[in-house]
């Protein structure tokens, strides 16, 4: 038996006795996975021990005798569809079998431990196929030249007379080929010269072909493994209630009404939280947790409310700031303005909200752990739980899911050293589960801001002079990371001093100001909110002067076809000005977001009550260049969605220091009821740069709806959410 | 002890009567496509069928189910071939994928009662939450699953 199907055959071992254990009481169980669908990728995504292959060119690739080839992904799949397109650049250069193609996770401790074979391990901002393009296409040139090098020694012909095609490599002169299952053994030895050179984008065959997502086969019948999912021999269960003021401790907490519940097996204490611990169901130790009432020591944060935020960062709108641009002379062009516009606007904190609550399945051992999770990081999250448990790196295991939704929260690793000091209090492998309240109220939010506009424009109405101040809490100080000296951190002008807009004196400047409440990466951070703020106020002005919205803007773009191509696209897809009934509007709006460039017309119709319906969201999105134009598209649709339910819901609001909103409830998202038609328009404009294409089409929405909602109603809304306002009126 | 039967087995399952489905599924029977999003019945991602009905098994107590003939995900079609899970490969539904077994049952239900839906009727009868925004192709897909069990 070879180390391969070992590892198959443990595998399946694995679950049936870890499901078991767990349950403990189940009879007639039989879940063994359903490897035996022929599927690109294994429902339970996290990878064994060693993650080696006896097969293997090299920590990439691996080859069987029978042309069945291994992909390893090194990032995270948490439905952006990277784990599909990645490979895709792999197998574009390798000259592959696209069909016999099978893709697992790379391993964080193989990463760790030959010096970082796979590089970064994350997906944040976008970068996951545009960061690792360049890497990828080298792995799959360089198995191909091995590969053809290794056939080329086994005719005695030059490589240089050999082709590779469809994973068989052909020496045409004297018609002979060798399958890559054959020479996959020699091409392992085979050291190259030198590496071959990538293909450029105008040689791709196979990147830019539509292709379907390898994980959606698992994730139609409940097979897909999630972190929630993981089941351990000998695991219990865990609930926590952390402090309710962010930054707040742990006082006290009176065990008895926990005690005697069924299951039960300790509560345990933290220092800014208390967690219980039980046998059998999560449900358990989540029923004892609620009873006990802990004593929490909140300080001066336990003081704080909304509208005082509100008003101490309006308050230091006055106060000197950092520059992030400054074009020009703002000063003199305001003063040879013909007219004037001030408008301040603000939006709140919000939280990431995945489907799948936070959560952490953790085996401590005296020298070794074990994490099975869903994580944005896998990398980050190993050096952290190495540190949490005391240990070396080498020695710390993270098995990565299925992430159930991540949105930026899923790189913060807070979950994990829960976990860890919760398996360490009770010395059994311990799933660690957030409540959605939990989830909602302990999040790190997308961060309060208010903007504040000055603007003048010209006889015709057009913008001479634009200046943008922005008081926001600096996401990089709750990540503890080092600010940028003498300017804002880029998140907190996102949107603002990336604009596309000819304006011939404009001032982008920032204030950091943070409270207790910890902030983060949210969906495009920065431009998800300065996006709405810039984009209205710039409606504001051309409206007060009678401009088309759309044809101000294409004045405001001259001279930048790439800009103009997504607005154009947006505006013709969208019947940008044909005739809609009374109480409808259409409303545009465009950004650049991870060098990324979208646009978006929104038609939505309010109701003499107020009420909003947007029905349709035209997309037009360029990302210079794409991999898998179906996911592509598929992003664009969510990020109209996510941002959506922010532009007309979102809102998490601060009272006593505690984050109010908690489930689904009070903190409300789009359903299908509420979801537009959406059209995506993919316009790839090439150049140097490769943009994202998971957050792009984030901003523009809340802008392109409130811009629609003007220009239905009259009203402008200068706050989100949009459901705040009163937008009725008197019906015709 | 409480029976509960699953999928056309039956468990022993040693939990408090007054368990959620949801914990006894996913802790007890081991079962995990069954997801938890809220454990309120506002998301739906718990979604399964008691008696052929789409519930949401976060606040269904598992001492009311002694004679209840339950279905989850895994035992909704024996090969992944259910007409809504063709529909939804078809339509590269899913991205993260955790709402999505909820979702799938909840259409199931749904297109029993409603086998010619209007999109105003999917409107009405499918309520969960979807966090990816996925509803462009769930739509797509629950009129295609409409039009493969007719065919």
């Amino acid at each position: 038996m070879d180390r391969l199907t070992a590892s198959k055959l443990t595998r399946r071992h694995f679950v049936v006795t870890a499901a078991t254990a767990a349950g403990g009481f189940a009879i007639g169980l039989s879940i063994a996975p359903r490897t035996a669908r022929a599927a690109p990728v294994v429902a339970q995504p996290w990878n064994d021990d060693h993650a080696y292959d006896p097969h293997e060119i090299d920590a990439w690739i691996a080859i069987d005798p029978d042309d069945s080839i291994l992909i390893r992904y090194q990032r995270a799949e948490m439905g952006q569809g990277s784990m599909t397109a990645l490979p895709m650049m792999i197998a574009e250069e390798l000259q592959c079998d696209w069909s016999k193609v099978r893709i697992e996770y790379a391993s964080p401790n193989r990463n760790i431990r030959e010096n970082k074979v796979y590089g970064d391990m994350f997906s944040n901002g976008s970068r996951t196929v545009r960061a690792s393009q360049k890497r990828v296409q080298q792995v799959g040139a360089s198995a191909r030249e091995r590969l053809i090098a290794a056939a080329a020694t086994r005719w005695n012909v030059p490589a240089t007379e050999c082709t590779a095609a469809a994973s068989v490599v052909t020496h045409a002169q004297s018609g002979r080929t060798l399958r890559y299952g054959e020479v996959a053994a020699d091409a392992a030895k085979v050291v190259l010269a030198k590496e071959p050179a990538i293909k450029t984008p105008d040689k791709f065959t196979f990147i830019g072909k539509p292709m379907p997502r390898i994980d959606v086969v698992h994730k139609i019948d409940g097979s897909a493994k999630f972190g929630i999912d993981a089941q351990i021999p000998g695991m219990v269960f865990a609930a926590i209630n952390a402090c309710p003021v962010p930054g707040g401790k742990l006082k006290s907490v009176d065990e008895s009404p926990a005690a005697g519940a069924p299951g039960v097996l300790k509560v345990v204490r933290l220092d800014d939280a208390v967690a219980v611990v039980a046998t059998g169901s999560y449900w358990r130790a989540k029923q004892a947790l609620a009873r006990l009432q802990p004593e929490w020591d909140v300080g001066e944060a336990g003081a704080v409310d909304s509208d005082m935020l509100s008003k101490t960062f309006r308050a230091a709108l006055s106060e000197p700031m950092l520059t992030a641009r400054n074009d020009g002379d703002f000063d003199q062009g305001i003063a040879g303005a013909a007219k004037t516009f001030e408008a301040v606007y603000e939006t709140p904190y919000l939280s990431h909200s995945p489907m799948e609550p936070m959560n952490a399945t953790v085996h401590l051992q005296p020298d070794r752990l074990d994490v099975w999770f869903g994580t944005q990081a896998a990398d980050s999250a190993l050096m952290a739980a190495a540190r949490y448990a005391g240990l070396k790196p080498e020695q710390v295991y993270i098995h990565n899911a299925f992430v159930g939704g991540g949105f930026g929260r899923r790189d913060a690793n807070d979950e994990v050293a829960q976990a860890i000091a919760i398996a360490r209090a009770v010395q059994r492998p311990v799933k660690l589960v957030w409540t959605r309240e939990e989830d909602t109220r302990q999040d790190k939010f997308r961060p309060h801001a208010v903007v504040a506009f000055k603007a003048g424009v010209g006889v015709d109405g057009m913008p001479t002079a634009w200046s943008m101040r922005v008081v926001t809490s600096s996401i990089l100080k709750t990540v503890g990371r080092p600010l940028p000296p003498n300017k804002p951190e880029p998140m907190a002008v996102a949107g603002l001093a990336d604009n596309g807009y000819n304006v011939p004196n404009m001032r982008v400047e920032a204030l950091h100001k943070n409270t207790h409440l910890p902030v983060w990466f949210w969906r495009a951070p920065g431009a998800n909110q300065h996006v709405f703020a810039i984009e209205s106020f710039l409606d504001e002005m051309g409206s007060a002067a009678g401009l088309d919205p759309y044809q101000m803007r294409r004045k405001l773009l001259e001279g930048k076809p790439d800009w103009l191509k997504v607005l154009d696209t947006a505006a013709e897809m969208g019947d940008w000005g044909k005739p809609l009934p009374h109480g409808s509007g259409r409303g545009i709006a465009i950004c650049e977001d991870t060098d990324s460039l979208c646009a978006q017309v929104a038609e939505v119709t309010v109701k003499p009550n107020g009420d909003v319906k947007v029905n349709r969201v035209t997309v037009a999105l360029d990302t210079r260049y794409m991999v898998n134009p179906l996911t592509i598209a598929e992003q664009a649709e969510g990020s109209v969605i996510f941002g959506l339910s922010a532009a007309l819901y979102g809102k998490i609001t601060i009272k006593d220091g505690i984050p109010v909103q908690g489930n689904f409830d009070t903190y409300r998202m789009v359903r299908l009821a509420e979801a537009p038609k959406i059209d995506v328009h993919l316009v790839p404009s090439g150049g140097k740069v490769w943009g994202g294409a998971g957050e792009p089409a984030t901003p523009p929405i809340a802008a392109a709806v409130a811009n629609a909602i003007f220009a239905a109603t009259g009203k402008r809304i200068r706050t989100l959410p949009i459901i705040d306002h009163d937008l009725s009126y008197k019906s015709a | 002890m409480i029976t509960l039967t699953v999928n056309g087995s039956q468990y022993q399952v040693d939990l408090e009567p007054d368990t959620p489905l949801l914990w006894a599924l996913r802790d007890a029977v081991g079962l995990t496509g069954t997801k938890f999003g809220c454990g309120i019945a506002q998301c739906g991602a718990c979604t399964v069928h008691i008696n052929g009905q789409a519930m949401r098994s976060c606040s269904v107590p598992i001492g009311a189910l002694k004679n209840a003939s339950i279905t989850t995900i895994e035992g909704l079609s024996p090969d992944g071939k259910h007409p809504v899970q063709q529909a939804w490969l078809a339509e590269d539904v899913p991205q993260c994928g955790y709402c999505q077994s909820g979702q799938i049952m909840a259409t199931v239900a749904f297109l029993k009662r409603n086998p010619n839906p209007t999109d105003a009727d999917i409107d009405a009868g499918i309520t969960n939450i979807c966090r990816c925004g996925t509803y462009e192709r769930l739509r797509r897909a629950i009129h295609r699953a409409a039009d493969l069990m007719k065919a």
